[in-house]
């Protein structure tokens, strides 16, 4: 053995020196301070950062922030290098994140995924008082986005994501930002009709009340004023609200589709056609109120049930998973390049945690790509200089340069985006084979024979009154009980899914979900979490874990962070030398003894030795060999989950990993289980294609972008997200980690859904034929109209909300503690 | 008769100011952001910290 080098170890950053513990916590933000802590104003911080936070807000007068809510920081361990936000000063890339500019007042919004509390809020809206020049600031809390108006001659738009970053909130700015951004904006539209349609609707009741008395008493002049005000407030009703029911039932007309607006449209026609035809001929009121509730109504079941989760995003690609722009070396010096302006030959300066935006060539550096996102793979890749690095690796560790031999669209990443499975539209495909259409069109059959059928046999009694009786028959049947039981269960469904964690796309994909019978699971980051488990083959004594966490401290490759965090102590050793060997591991002195972590022939283990070859870090002190495996934990309560799901689902597991975990995950599978291991994102589209070819309706469950084939060409796929603002890859569902056990009762509740929906439309149906009773025989009281058309749709609104909350509650979804 | 006729044309107009101003308020973003107003109502100006100057 070489004697190690001497060099002075890299401190970890914010871990202060080792000193006895006091249990103090942090004022800025509530960790407990390791050691001693730092002092500000007698105040305890765990870290520089913390530290300086509080100065720089206590200096502005800014320490409310604290008084709003305990420990309000978040653990500020992650120092940004300086230039991180260069690319900010080319005006190009500032310019297009602008949203608005007159040379000199500009208008910028950032997404902060820091946010988290009152306390951010706050501060965020204060940021004035540490830059004058900032006039404005204005964080809408559910979106997470911060609009800071400032003046651009006297700050920069660097200066101001370094002065978030410095307080602890780093701006999100992302390639595909600007799209995804305005994609995300809520139509107001809809919010317009249904207001407008709330006053019609109730002005045309009021109206209407004297003739549900039977109009005694009534002056003939106040009769004609009470209608002519009742037509004129229907008009906008008609042509403004319910636009969208004839629009969806043309456009559906024309594809030869019967679009399950179009029942609805024709009810709207047919009773204000005739409605109007009896105020014309003054021969009775019309059905005003019952056709402008009907549109109040459904529309205010659609705005319930399309109120989209505005901070989610379901349709992002690779693009958001990028950076806007890098750093390129030239001859004259290191200068930010915009993604889209990255030509093949460019060198790249890539950093700790940042992401390869193209493929290309390692020419300096030392290279751990983490490339547990595109591949599923979780151990980092050590890449020699002149190796190939591919996009979409995250580099960590030091400084790499990167010449690029790919154009950042054509990628091997971004090939998976050509797949044909990203080509159809699988909204349109879902909404087709819904149950509920299927039902609506059975029922507007039998609505039309029955029509059909009073029509003859009045054409044979009574000629004359054909048109009345076939007309209020259509009126009363409307299918609108029908739709408006599956908005109103729906939105109801939507909203407990929603409380528990899962956040779905559309109301077509709850009933996807419910008619599932099989799931595929990736591994990397859906059954695992991202902290790595470390298990010994044999005991590890206090003081050789101390000198295994002193070795291991100064290095940045994840196994050694994970070795540190399973053996620090309140007191380590003193490293005297240290030395790291690129894609072998680390040797060092430490309080006199010789300690090599790493590979086993770097440490000179017989690899068969312990833990049956499993292990994949051995460390040597002295003469004692250890051998560790250090491998992803599994989430909590991943095992009772599958137990679960294996009375009703198929199940299987997709992993992009290699199989150091089989025999873990053969344990919590079962034999019969199909476990598929080193799968590349192309394997796991093929392999859930070859399920539903098999007649399977699959779920798939992943998080990355390996997943993102399979997830789009799943029945459902479901994302799963530590938070549910961070990225993920284009889904139909997004699922918060922290509810994964849950996800059996999850998806029986999407499974009751549907029979929910049958059990408010059977009582609708009640209603129906009472009214039906009357208008048959051409009887039907304009009282017995009004009162039914609103009791049903209440009865409705009742059923669908009540009984959804029951089966919630039956099925045992309760909500994770510490979750808001 | 004439009476009723006023109160009637009264009442949809008031009614229809308070259209306008739901119009006006959903325009104006103030359903966007539920959660923050609350907060934001809540909030002194006055630090209430013993902060330094």
């Amino acid at each position: 053995m070489g004697s190690p080098l001497v060099a002075e170890p890299r401190a970890r950053k914010a871990t202060p020196k080792p000193k006895p513990a006091a249990s103090a916590t942090c004022y800025h933000c509530g960790n407990a301070c390791i050691g001693k802590p730092l002092l500000a104003d007698d105040k305890p911080f765990c870290c520089d950062g913390c530290k300086l936070v509080y100065e720089l807000l206590a200096l502005n007068g800014l320490c409310n922030y604290y008084a709003l809510q305990d420990h309000p920081g978040l653990r500020h361990i992650k120092p940004v290098r300086t230039n991180k936000f260069a690319f900010l000063d080319d005006p190009k890339i500032a310019g297009s994140l602008y949203s608005f500019t007159d040379g000199n007042h500009t208008a910028v919004t950032f997404y902060l995924p820091g946010v988290h509390c009152s306390s951010c809020m706050w501060l965020l809206e204060h940021l004035n008082r540490i830059n004058p020049a900032i006039t404005s600031s204005r964080l809408s809390f559910s979106t997470k986005e911060a609009t800071i108006h400032f003046q651009r001659n006297e700050v920069s738009l660097r200066t101001i994501a370094e002065l978030l970053t410095t307080i602890g909130y780093e701006p999100y700015i992302s390639l595909d930002e600007q799209q995804v951004r305005a994609g995300s904006r809520v139509d107001r539209s809809r919010v317009y009709k249904l207001g407008v349609a709330g006053f019609c609707f109730g002005n045309i009741m009021m109206m209407s009340f004297p003739e549900y008395f039977g109009g005694a008493g009534i002056d003939p002049t106040h009769a004609w004023l009470f209608r002519a005000l009742n037509l004129l407030l229907a008009i906008p009703i008609v042509f403004y609200c319910a636009n969208e029911f004839f629009i969806n039932a043309w456009t559906g007309f024309k594809t030869r589709m019967l679009h399950i607006d179009a029942p609805i449209a024709l009810a709207i026609l047919i009773t204000f056609s005739r409605s109007i035809y009896e105020l014309s001929t003054n021969t009775g009121p019309g059905y005003l109120d019952s056709m402008s509730g009907i549109v109040f109504f459904m529309l205010v079941g659609r705005v319930v049930q399309e109120r989209t989760y505005r901070s989610v995003s379901f349709h992002r690609d690779y693009r958001s998973y990028f950076p806007i722009a890098v750093d390129v070396l030239t001859s004259g010096g290191v200068f930010s390049k915009s993604l889209h302006d990255l030509q093949v030959g460019d060198m790249v300066q890539l950093h700790h945690d940042e992401i390869i935006p193209a493929d290309g060539m390692l020419i300096q550096g030392k290279a751990h790509i983490d490339y547990s996102f595109v591949s599923g793979e979780s151990d980092p890749v050590t890449a020699e200089v002149g190796a190939p690095v591919y996009a979409g690796g995250r580099q960590t560790g030091g400084m790499i340069q990167v010449q690029l031999t790919k154009p950042v669209a054509g990628s091997y990443l971004t090939s998976l985006w050509n797949h044909h499975a990203f080509q159809k539209n699988k909204a349109a495909t879902g909404e087709r084979q819904s149950s509920i259409h299927v039902l609506s069109r059975y029922f507007t059959i039998v609505l039309f024979s029955l029509a059909g059928i009073t029509a003859i046999y009045w054409g044979v009694k009574d000629p004359s009154r054909i048109l009345n009786s076939v007309t209020a028959m259509l009126i009363v049947a409307c299918p609108c009980a029908l739709l408006l039981s599956a908005t109103f269960t729906n939105a109801s469904v939507l909203r407990l899914l929603s409380k528990h964690g899962l956040f779905v796309r559309d109301a077509s994909v709850i009933e996807t979900l419910g008619n599932a019978d099989f799931i595929a699971f990736d591994k990397t980051g859906t059954l695992t979490d991202n902290r790595l488990q470390v298990s010994a083959d044999k005991p590890v004594g206090v003081e050789d874990a101390a000198l295994i966490a002193a070795a291991a401290q100064p290095s940045r490759h994840p196994y050694s962070i994970a070795l540190y965090d399973a053996y620090r102590c309140a007191s380590l050793p003193k490293v005297t030398a240290w030395q790291e060997h690129v894609g072998n591991g680390v040797e060092a002195m430490v309080a006199g003894q010789v300690v090599r972590i790493g590979h086993a022939s770097f440490v000179g283990a017989a690899h068969a030795s312990g833990d049956g070859g499993n292990a994949n870090v051995f460390a040597r002190i002295d003469d004692q060999i250890f051998a560790f495996s250090v491998r992803p934990s599994f989430r909590r309560g991943v095992g009772a989950m599958i137990e679960r799901l294996h009375r009703r689902f198929g199940l299987c597991l997709l992993s992009g990993d290699n199989r150091n975990q089989e025999a873990a995950v053969r344990t919590l599978f079962g034999k019969e289980a199909t476990i598929r291991f080193a799968q590349q994102p192309v394997d796991k589209l093929n392999y859930v294609q070859q399920l539903q070819a098999q007649g399977r309706r699959v779920i798939m469950i992943g998080d990355g972008l390996n997943d993102a084939g399979a997830l789009q060409q799943s029945d459902a796929g479901i994302t799963l997200a530590a938070d549910v603002n961070n990225f993920t890859p284009a889904c139909d569902a997004i699922l918060d980690a922290a509810f994964l056990p849950q996800l059996p009762q999850l998806l029986r509740l999407s499974r009751v859904n549907g029979r929910i929906i049958r059990l408010a439309f059977a009582f609708s149906i009640i209603y129906n034929l009472i009214g039906l009773f009357f208008s048959v025989q051409g009887l039907l009281h304009p009282v017995i109209a009004a009162i039914l058309m609103p009791s049903s749709t209440l009865t409705i609104v009742l059923i669908s909300a009540g009984a959804s909350v029951v089966a919630a509650r039956m099925v045992g979804l309760r909500p994770a503690a510490g979750k808001t | 008769m004439s009476a009723l006729f006023i109160l009637v044309i009264a009442s949809i107009l008031v009614a229809g100011g308070f259209l306008g101003a739901f119009l006006w308020s959903v325009r104006d973003g103030q359903y966007d952001d539920q959660l923050g107003a609350s907060w934001r109502s809540i909030y002194d100006d006055e630090p209430l910290a013993g902060a330094k100057q």
